[in-house]
C-alpha cells in the first residue's frame, strides 16, 4: 500500500457521519456573500444595493489575477454591501442579499437533474468556464483553480491527480460525494483531465473508505484513463506535497509547486463543481459539509448555499448539546474554532464540528524534553521543537533559514507533543511575523 | 630525572617567551582604537538594554552617540533628561531637553463594560491570538489580555490583571522607551506625553466600527460621534473612521471632551477631583456606564413630574 515517505502521525478518525446521505439545507432569510472567499484579492462588487438578483447571477467580478468571481447563492434583493462580521470576528466587506419567497435561477444554469456526460468544450473553454463559475479549491486553501490549469510556459504537466484522501478526522463530505453522486464527480475528472491535457488521472484515497473506493473502481473502469489509487491511513495523506509523493513518488523540493514535478492536485469536491460549473452551467454558490460531533444524536452531510450563517445549521440540528465547548470549521487538526455563530458560511467551509469540553481539553504546557518526537512526525522533514526555541527568542529569520515556510501547519508535531508544547501555533505565528517584515521590506 | 623537570621547564619557557614576542607584535600591529567615551557613556546609560532608542542596546547607542558627536535624534527614553545631561557632559556639548513619555493603554477591555465571550486555549501570546481570531470579548480592535506588552517590559512597569489579563501601566516605573508599544500587535499602546504634572487626556478605544455596533461590542467604546472635536477650542481632537483622536501637542488638558463623551471613552488622569458647582454636568459622562444614565433621568424626571402633580 502506498503512502508517504516522511512523518505522519494517526489520529482518532471518528468518522461517525459517513452513512448520513447529503441532504439540500434550506435557504437562509439573508445571505451574507463576503467579497474575499478565496486566496487572493477581493472581488469587485457589480451590483449596489437594492438590486433584485436571482440564483447564480454574478454579484463580484475577479480583477486581479489571483481572485475568482462570486454569484449570488440565492434570489433576492441586495440589502447592503457593509462590513460584516466573519466566524472569527473579523470584519469583511460583503453583499448582504434578503432571500425573495420564490426561487429564480438565472436561465442559463440546467437546474435539472439528469447527468450530462458529453465534454463537448474545448480546453481553452473549459479553464475560461472555471474562471467564470468562481471555482475554487475545496480541499481547504480556496486557491482559484483556473490558475492551476494556466501551465507556465517551460513546465509541462505530466499528472493530474485527485486528492480524495480526507485523511482529517470527523470529516465525511468527500466520503459522501463520491458515494451520492459518483458519475458525475468522475465526469468532473474527465472535463480536469481535458484541461490539463495529459493521459491519466488518478484519484488518491484512504484505505479506510472500502465502499467509495469500490464504487469509484466500478464506475471508473466506463471512464477513460482514471485510476483509483488506495493510500495507506496516514495523516496529512491528503496533503498536497505528500499525496504527490505517494502517488508519483515524486518530491516537490522546498519553495517549488507541484507543477514544477509535472503534476496538478485537485481536491474530489473541486472535481464535482467542476462538473456542476462546465456540463451545467452552475455556478460555485453550494458547499458540501458535515455536521457531526460525538454528542449530536443525528449526523448530516448537508449541501449548504454560501452565505447561510452556521446558527442556521446550529438550528436545523436541533441546538447544541449541551457538553458543547468548541464549535470547529474544518477538521480537528487543521480546523479553527469560530467565535462569531452569526457569521456565514464560505466557499471553503467544509464542516461545522461540535466538539465537547472532554475532547477539547488542552494540557498544560510543560518544557521541552527533548524526545524529538515532533522531529520524527513532521510529514515535511524539519524540526519544530528547534522552531520553538528560535520563535520564542525572537529569531524569525533563522527559522526561516531553517525552512520555517515549507511548513504547512498540519498540526502533527503538537499532536506528538508529550509536553503539550504548542508547536504549531508558534510556527503560524512566525509565518505571519516573516510575511510582515517581507511587505516592510 | 631531574634533567628532565629541567629540561621541560627551560624548554617550554623559552616556547613561551618567543609566543610572547610573536604576541606583543601582533597585538601592536592589529590595535582596536576605541574612544574611550563610549565606555563613559555606556557606564551612565541605565543597561537594561531595552532597546527604546531603536539601538541594539545600550553600547550600541553609546557608539552612536561618539560617533555622531552630539545628541541629535539620538535619546534614551528610559534614562531621560537626568542621563542625556551625563550624555552631554562627556561629549561636552549642551543637552537637548525632550518632553517625557509614558505608555498608555487605549482600551478599557477587561472592564466591567466588555465581559468575555469566548475563551482561548493556545500559544499565550498576543500576535498569535490576533492571527487567529478577534478575542475573547469580541472587540477586532482592543485589548487581547494575553501579556505580549507584560514580557517585553524590562521596568516592571506593567501588572496583568490575574482574571482578565488587562494590563494597567505603572507610570511611576516607566521610562516610555516604547517597548510595549512595539509589542502590541493591534497598536493598543501608544506613547504620549507625560504632560504637565502627569496629568493627560486620551480617548481609550480604537473601535473602528459603526457607532452602533461598536457600543454592540463595548459600550466603553468611541462611537465616532464627533461632539468632543466639536466642543475642542485647539482643534487638538479629529474623528477618522469612527475613532476619535487627541492630538497631545495640541491639547491644552481642559477636560471639555471629557464631559461630552456620551460613553465614557475620553479618558482623563492625574486630575484633581472637579469642584463641586462643575461635577454635575460631569458625573454622566464619567460613569462607563452610560446605559445607567438615561435611566437615572428618566426616574428624575417622573418623580418631578409627581413631585408637581402632588404640588
Amino acid at each position: 500500500m502506498r503512502t508517504f515517505r516522511l512523518g505522519g502521525v494517526h489520529p482518532e478518525e471518528n468518522k461517525i457521519s459517513t452513512n448520513a446521505k447529503i441532504e439540500v439545507f434550506p435557504l437562509p432569510k439573508q445571505a451574507v456573500v463576503f467579497l474575499n472567499q478565496h486566496l487572493g484579492a477581493p472581488a469587485t462588487p457589480v451590483v449596489a444595493k437594492g438590486d433584485a438578483v436571482k440564483t447564480g447571477q454574478l454579484i463580484a467580478k475577479a480583477e486581479a489575477f489571483v481572485c475568482a468571481n462570486i454569484h449570488s447563492p440565492v434570489t433576492g434583493t441586495v440589502n447592503k454591501i457593509d462590513t460584516m462580521k466573519d466566524i472569527f470576528g473579523y470584519n469583511k466587506t460583503a453583499i448582504v442579499i434578503d432571500v425573495a419567497e420564490t426561487e429564480e435561477w438565472v436561465e442559463t444554469v440546467d437546474t435539472t437533474p439528469d447527468i450530462k456526460r458529453e465534454i463537448t468544450l474545448s480546453q481553452k473553454e473549459i479553464i475560461d468556464k472555471m474562471k467564470e463559475m468562481g471555482i475554487v479549491g475545496l480541499g481547504g486553501a480556496t486557491f482559484p483553480t483556473h490558475i492551476k490549469y494556466m501551465i507556465p510556459e517551460g513546465k509541462k504537466a505530466e499528472y493530474l491527480l485527485i486528492n480524495a484522501a480526507e485523511c482529517e478526522p470527523y470529516l465525511t463530505s468527500d466520503h459522501r460525494v463520491i458515494l451520492d453522486h459518483t458519475e458525475e464527480v468522475l465526469i468532473g475528472i474527465s472535463v480536469l483531465r481535458k484541461a490539463l491535457g495529459v493521459p491519466k488521472a488518478y484519484i488518491g484515497i484512504e484505505n479506510n473508505k472500502p465502499e467509495p473506493i469500490a464504487r469509484l473502481q466500478e464506475m471508473a473502469k466506463q471512464f477513460e484513463g482514471i485510476e483509483v489509487v488506495p493510500l495507506k491511513v496516514k495523516y496529512p495523506q491528503g496533503a498536497e506535497k505528500q499525496l504527490i509523493y505517494s502517488i508519483t513518488r515524486r518530491c516537490v523540493p522546498s519553495g517549488k509547486l507541484p507543477i514544477d514535478v509535472g503534476c496538478v492536485v485537485n481536491n474530489i469536491g473541486t472535481a464535482f463543481s467542476v462538473y456542476e460549473a462546465v456540463q451545467k452551467n452552475k455556478p460555485l454558490i453550494e458547499t458540501i459539509m458535515t455536521v457531526t460531533g460525538k454528542s449530536l444524536g443525528q449526523q448530516h452531510n448537508y449541501v449548504v448555499r454560501i452565505g447561510t450563517p452556521f446558527s442556521d445549521l446550529a438550528n436545523a440540528i436541533g441546538g447544541l448539546p449541551e457538553d458543547t465547548c468548541k464549535i470547529i470549521s474544518g477538521g480537528t487538526m487543521m480546523g479553527k474554532a469560530i467565535v462569531n455563530i452569526d457569521g456565514p458560511i464560505v466557499k471553503g467551509t467544509s464542516s461545522m464540528l461540535l466538539i465537547s469540553e472532554k475532547e477539547a481539553y488542552r494540557f498544560e504546557e510543560q518544557d521541552c524534553i527533548r524526545c524529538g518526537k515532533c522531529v520524527k512526525a513532521c510529514p515535511m522533514g524539519l524540526e519544530p521543537y528547534l522552531f520553538s526555541s528560535l520563535i520564542n527568542n525572537g529569531k524569525f529569520q533563522e527559522a526561516a533559514d531553517n525552512h520555517l515556510m515549507d511548513c504547512m501547519e498540519c498540526g502533527c508535531c503538537l499532536f506528538s507533543c508529550p509536553a503539550h508544547k504548542p508547536l504549531t501555533d508558534e510556527i503560524r505565528l512566525a509565518k505571519t511575523k516573516l510575511r510582515q517584515m517581507q511587505q516592510k521590506k | 630525572m631531574s634533567n628532565f623537570i629541567v629540561a621541560a621547564i627551560v624548554v617550554l619557557g623559552a616556547v613561551g617567551l618567543i609566543f610572547a614576542v610573536v604576541l606583543y607584535f601582533v597585538a601592536q600591529k592589529f590595535k582596536v582604537i576605541e574612544d574611550p567615551k563610549i565606555d563613559e557613556i555606556a557606564e551612565v546609560l541605565p543597561g537594561a538594554n531595552c532597546g527604546g532608542c531603536g539601538k541594539a542596546g545600550c553600547r550600541a547607542l553609546a557608539e552612536a552617540f561618539v560617533k555622531q558627536g552630539d545628541m541629535e535624534g539620538l535619546r534614551c527614553p528610559a534614562g531621560g533628561d537626568a542621563v542625556a545631561e551625563k550624555v552631554a557632559a562627556i561629549l561636552g556639548i549642551e543637552a537637548s531637553k525632550a518632553e517625557p513619555q509614558v505608555a498608555v493603554i487605549r482600551c478599557a477591555a477587561g472592564c466591567a463594560n466588555n465581559p468575555p465571550k469566548s475563551s482561548f486555549q493556545g500559544m499565550k501570546s498576543c500576535a498569535f491570538a490576533n492571527s487567529v481570531y478577534v478575542g475573547t470579548n469580541g472587540c477586532a480592535y482592543g485589548c487581547l489580555g494575553l501579556g505580549d506588552c507584560y514580557n517585553v517590559c524590562q521596568f516592571g512597569a506593567i501588572t496583568l490583571d490575574p482574571t482578565t489579563g488587562y494590563p494597567t501601566i505603572d507610570e511611576e516605573k516607566c521610562v516610555g522607551c516604547g517597548a510595549c508599544a512595539k509589542a502590541c500587535p493591534r497598536m493598543v499602546i501608544e506613547l504620549r506625553n507625560k504632560g504637565p504634572k502627569n496629568r493627560r487626556m486620551y480617548v481609550s478605544c480604537l473601535n473602528k466600527e459603526k457607532g452602533a455596533a461598536a457600543r454592540k461590542t463595548c459600550t466603553n467604546a468611541c462611537i465616532g460621534c464627533g461632539k468632543c472635536a466639536k466642543v475642542c477650542p485647539f482643534e487638538a481632537i479629529t474623528v477618522e473612521n469612527n475613532v476619535a483622536y487627541i492630538d497631545y501637542t495640541k491639547c491644552k488638558l481642559c477636560r471639555k471632551c471629557e464631559a461630552e463623551c456620551p460613553t465614557g471613552a475620553i479618558v482623563s488622569v492625574n486630575f484633581p477631583p472637579r469642584k463641586p458647582a462643575a461635577e454635575a454636568p460631569a458625573k454622566p459622562a464619567e460613569q462607563p456606564a452610560p446605559a445607567a444614565a438615561p435611566k437615572l433621568d428618566e426616574s428624575t424626571v417622573i418623580n418631578n413630574e409627581n413631585t408637581t402633580n402632588n404640588a
